[in-house]
C-alpha cells in the first residue's frame, strides 16, 4: 500500500478531486450501460410474456364464442 | 470458414452462443476490474513528477484503447453485414456502438480530469483530443442514424456504412500526436522495446486494458443478446425460453 492512512489515500497526495472524478464518473458510466443493459433484458422478455398471455386470452374468448 | 461461420447466421445459435460466453466474461471483467483498480489507485507507486494525479492514466489509457477497439470491431460486424448481407452482424454494429460511445466519453472526461491539474486546462484544441471527439460525434451518428430508420433493414445498412466511412479517423486519432504540434504525449506503452513504462506501472495497466475489454465484451454481449430476443420476440424459440424460468 502506497497511502499510510486512509484520509492519505482519499486526498491522492492533493490531487484527490481530479482523481475522484475521473474514477467516480467512469464507474457511473460503467454502471449505467450495465444497468440499462440488463433492464433491456427485462423489458423485451416481460413484453413478450405479455403478447403470449394476451394471445392465449383472444384464444380462450374464442372458443367461449363458439361454445 | 463459411461452413463453421454459417450456423451463427441462425438468430437462435448465435444467442446461445453469446449465452455461452457470457459468464467467461462477467467474471474475467469483476476480477481484473477489482484487481486493476485496487492496483492502481493504492499499491502502484506515485509518478516522480505528476504525483498521484497520473493515477488517472489506469483508466484513461484503457478506456482510450477501447474506444478505439470498440470501433474497429464495430467496423469489421459492417463490413460483415454489408458483404455478407448476415442480420446478426447488423446487430452486433448496432449493440457495440453505445458501449464505444461510453468508452470514448470515459477517455474524454478523464483526459479533461487529468488535462486540469497537469496542462492547466480542463480541453485544448489538441490534435489528439479533436479527434477523439470526432469519435464520439462518429458514434453518436451510428447510433441516431439507425435509429432514425423505420425499416430496420435500411437502417442497418445506413449505420454499417456510416460506421466504415467513419474508420478514416481511426489513424488519424493514433497519429494525430505524431502528425501534428500536440499537448498530448506521445504513445507510450505500445513501444514494447523502448521499456518507457516502469513495471510496477506497466502491469497493473496492463490489468486494466484487459478488464476494460471484458466489460466491453461482457455488455455488447448483453445488448446483442437484447438485439436479437427484440428483433425474434415472435419466434417460437424466444417464447421456449420463458417456459424454461
Amino acid at each position: 500500500m502506497q497511502f499510510d492512512s486512509f484520509s492519505d489515500f482519499i486526498a491522492m497526495g492533493g490531487y484527490g478531486f481530479y482523481v475522484w472524478l475521473s474514477f467516480g464518473t467512469c464507474a457511473l458510466i460503467l454502471l449505467g450501460i450495465l444497468v440499462s443493459s440488463l433492464r433491456d433484458t427485462k423489458r423485451i422478455m416481460a413484453s413478450v410474456e405479455q403478447q403470449i398471455v394476451r394471445e392465449e386470452r383472444i384464444k380462450q374468448a374464442k372458443q367461449e364464442q363458439a361454445s | 470458414m463459411w461452413k463453421w461461420l454459417h450456423p451463427y447466421a441462425k438468430a437462435e445459435r448465435a444467442y446461445k452462443l453469446c449465452n455461452t460466453l457470457l459468464p467467461y466474461f462477467a467474471v474475467v471483467t469483476v476480477v481484473s476490474m477489482i484487481v486493476g483498480w485496487a492496483w492502481g489507485l493504492g499499491f502502484a507507486p506515485a509518478d516522480y513528477q505528476q504525483k498521484d494525479s497520473y493515477r488517472i492514466i489506469f483508466i484513461h489509457v484503457p478506456s482510450a484503447i477501447l474506444s478505439m477497439g470498440a470501433y474497429s470491431s464495430m467496423a469489421i460486424a459492417a463490413i460483415v453485414a454489408l458483404v455478407w448481407q448476415l442480420r446478426n452482424a447488423e446487430l452486433a454494429v448496432i449493440a457495440i456502438a453505445p458501449v464505444g460511445a461510453c468508452m470514448t466519453a470515459i477517455a474524454l472526461i478523464t483526459g479533461a480530469a487529468w488535462g486540469k491539474p497537469m496542462w492547466g486546462a480542463w480541453w485544448v484544441w489538441d490534435a489528439r483530443l479533436t479527434s477523439e471527439l470526432i469519435l464520439l460525434f462518429l458514434y453518436l451518428g451510428v447510433i441516431s442514424l439507425y435509429h432514425a430508420f423505420e425499416d430496420k433493414k435500411s437502417a442497418g445498412r445506413a449505420a454499417s456504412i456510416l460506421a466504415i466511412v467513419g474508420v478514416i479517423n481511426l489513424p488519424i486519432i493514433h497519429f494525430s500526436v505524431e502528425w501534428w504540434n500536440t499537448l498530448h504525449q506521445g504513445a507510450s506503452i505500445t513501444k514494447f522495446n523502448t521499456n518507457a513504462v516502469d513495471p510496477s506501472m506497466f502491469w497493473p495497466l496492463m490489468v486494466n486494458i484487459l478488464a476494460f475489454a471484458a466489460f466491453v465484451g461482457t455488455v455488447t454481449l448483453i445488448r446483442l443478446k437484447n438485439e436479437i430476443l427484440q428483433r425474434e420476440k415472435h419466434r417460437p424459440w424466444v417464447r421456449q425460453l420463458l417456459n424454461r424460468g
